[in-house]
């Protein structure tokens, strides 16, 4: 506790001395400035090399270089401009959407990077209450594992490699990607970019990605083609075909809701009191015949042939 | 910083020297853009207690630098519970977001602002504006992280769920229930409207149920804004939304057995799962608790042989009664 309180008053003294001066600082200048560096040249290095990257891990944008040609140590300072936040300025009602942001996240994999920005925000004189706009609750959710490191890729540009289990596989496969963006659809998150094997756009689910993400390459050796956007590439993949057929239904009255609410046409069954016919747009006739065999005795297809013959193939499949 | 405010992320991890370094980097900034603070409110602004806060102003009142000359940069005092910073030397202004706070902030803005109804849009576009500009070039990753949230709730249920909000009114609804393939007619009086995993959910006191109840607004049929005051009574408990949970199994659900083979695995991903078990050769078990087991006789229809009930016996064989009815009408 005393070791860490000494070091962020260091650590403090440091960051206050180097935003105050004009002039690069070398090493030896800082050792002389700032208390609680060890006497013994060595290690005052030591430590000044971790303070030094502590601080940039903070994001306090350290420059090193030297006032005037010829001088042979280089020195370092933080530019004022570089460091600070401009000025903004929200109005009450801009000020409480932003505290209901940054709820977002709670919970989940940027919880604290959303805590920390917003309390720069109220140190630059926000007020951004947290407990805004009751009444409304929004939450994102990241419990996919690889979602931290495909954020970071993304973030930095990196490829990465994983193992990934494909719909209908059971062993996963490794993949090489030049991850373009991480896209949250419907709830569930994927990740868009493009394939070094296939050698083409693809997109993963991270919920299926096994084991741990690796980065294989340096941060901004990824390049995102000139407008892309994942969000059409997610969708695309993700979104079912659009509707182009139609099937005739027979549905018992009063069932048959989750049906009907898509339905073109509905009629009275001639001859069956107690029965429906129903006209349904329809896509994928697989897709679509398990559906309507989860309506069991209920609903029955009429046409098309093998629509009919697919639903009939899934009952028989449950008493199989 | 981690954590703080933010539930479970990293509120394990204790206080590091660089946490406590940008919580005093943002703390006199605070005070200086302020006209008059306090020591409680600043305190618990920040999440702090009020002692601790002190040694905070104690800390960087005593930052001295030796050199050239030697001088203290900041001068502050707290005399009487009022906070003054009256040399702020170079830290006045708080540091710039990193990629990833504007980022968190700037997905969250666009969320909302992707939300159907009449909220504050003009304000949430006002916002990413304004900090758009104030992150500069932090704010270029977060075009890299996109949420779209479900669109099939129609936008004007939603504005309606919103409206009986702001006004405190009851709703009646026509609701679908897919698992029992029904429609059912019941009058809420709405609590929160709450946007978890891509969808949007009313949450409110059900008066048919009398219980909290979550209503997804893609089955909602029918909402009509009723001329009656909401009353929510005293003892209607919202869902915790960060419980990471949000349908809570009860020790009086049934424990449903389903034997899955590869083409069956979505309903792993798709359903909430007690357990989940691999067999090999792509086989996969799972257990689901559910106090209602209708949806899950639907469900082994819709599997056909890519699935089977195991346990427990009576519900497989009301699957197979099914199954045979359903294929009758066909014979």
């Amino acid at each position: 506790m005393a070791m860490s309180r000494q070091k962020t008053e260091r650590l403090l003294s440091l960051v206050v001395c180097l935003l105050s001066s004009h002039r690069y600082l070398t090493a030896g200048q800082i050792r002389e400035a700032v208390p609680g560096y060890p006497e013994a040249f060595d290690s005052f290095k030591r430590m000044f090399e971790r303070d030094k990257d502590e601080l940039r891990e903070l994001g306090i944008p350290l420059e090193t270089g030297t006032n005037k040609a010829g001088d042979e140590e280089v020195g370092y300072r933080i530019s004022r401009q570089a460091y600070e936040l401009p000025e903004i300025v929200l109005e009450p009602d801009e000020a409480a959407v932003l505290g209901l942001a940054a709820r977002v996240w709670r919970r989940a994999e940027l919880a604290g990077a959303a805590a920390g920005g917003l309390l720069k925000l109220r140190a630059a004189g926000v007020d951004a209450e947290e407990a805004m706009q009751p009444g409304i609750e929004p939450r994102l959710q990241t419990s996919d594992a690889a979602f931290g490191p495909l954020w970071e890729a993304v973030r930095d540009a990196r490829p990465v490699s994983f193992r990934y289990v494909a719909a209908g596989r059971s062993v996963p496969q490794l993949r090489n990607l030049e991850p373009w963006g991480v896209v949250n659809r419907h709830g569930r998150w994927y990740v868009a970019g493009f394939d070094r094997d296939r050698g083409a756009e693809r997109v993963f689910r991270l919920s299926r990605i096994s084991g741990a993400v690796a980065f294989t390459g340096s941060p901004g050796s990824v390049t995102v083609p000139e407008g892309t956007d994942v969000r059409t590439t997610v969708r695309a993949w993700d979104e079912a075909p659009p509707a182009v057929r139609t099937a005739e239904l027979r549905i018992r009255s009063g069932t048959g809701l989750g049906l009907r609410r898509r339905a073109t046409a509905v009629r009275p069954c001639p001859g069956q009191d107690g029965w429906d016919l129903v006209g349904v747009p329809f896509s994928d006739a697989g897709w679509y015949a398990d559906y309507i065999a989860s309506f069991g005795a209920d609903v029955v297809v009429i046409e098309p042939v093998d629509l009919r013959e697919a639903v009939i193939r899934r009952l028989k499949g449950v008493l199989a | 910083m981690t954590g703080r405010g933010g539930g479970a992320a990293g509120a394990a991890r204790p206080a590091t020297a660089t946490d406590r370094l940008q919580r005093l980097l943002a703390l006199v900034p605070y005070v200086v853009s302020r006209e008059a603070v306090g020591l409680a409110d600043t305190a618990e602004a920040f999440g702090i207690s009020e002692k601790e806060l002190v040694d905070d102003l104690n800390m960087l009142w005593c930052v001295e630098l030796r050199s050239p000359d030697p001088y203290c940069p900041i001068d502050l005092s707290y005399e009487g519970g009022e906070i003054v910073i009256s040399e702020a030397e170079s830290i006045g202004r708080p540091l710039r977001l990193r990629t990833d706070e504007a980022s968190a902030l700037l997905v969250g803005l666009r969320l909302l602002a992707e939300l159907p109804g009449p909220q504050d849009r003009s304000a949430l576009r006002r916002t990413i504006a304004k900090l758009e500009a104030a992150a500069g070039e932090a704010a270029q990753a977060s075009a890299h992280v996109l949420v779209h949230m479900d669109g099939r709730a129609p936008a004007d249920v939603q504005a309606r769920v919103a409206e009986a909000l702001r006004l405190g009114r009851r709703l009646h609804l026509s609701y679908y229930v897919p698992g029992r393939d029904e429609a059912t007619e019941r009058d809420v009086d709405p609590m929160r409207l709450l946007l978890l995993e891509g969808r949007a959910y009313l949450e409110g006191w059900c008066r048919r149920a009398e219980a909290v109840r979550l209503f997804r607004l893609d089955r909602v049929l029918a909402l009509t804004v009723l001329d009656l005051p909401r009353e929510v009574p005293p003892q209607a408990k919202g869902v915790d939304v960060d419980s990471g949970q949000l349908f809570r199994p009860s020790p009086d659900d049934v424990r449903v057995e389903l034997e899955l083979a590869q083409a069956g695995r979505w309903v792993a991903d798709y359903y909430p799962c007690e357990e989940v078990t691999d067999l090999g050769d792509g086989r996969t078990r799972v257990v689901l608790c559910t106090p209602d087991t209708r949806w899950v006789r639907r469900l082994a229809l819709r599997l056909g042989e890519d699935g089977r009930v195991t346990a427990p016996a009576d519900l497989a064989a009301a699957v197979e009664q099914d199954a045979a009815a359903a294929l009758a009408q066909y014979a």
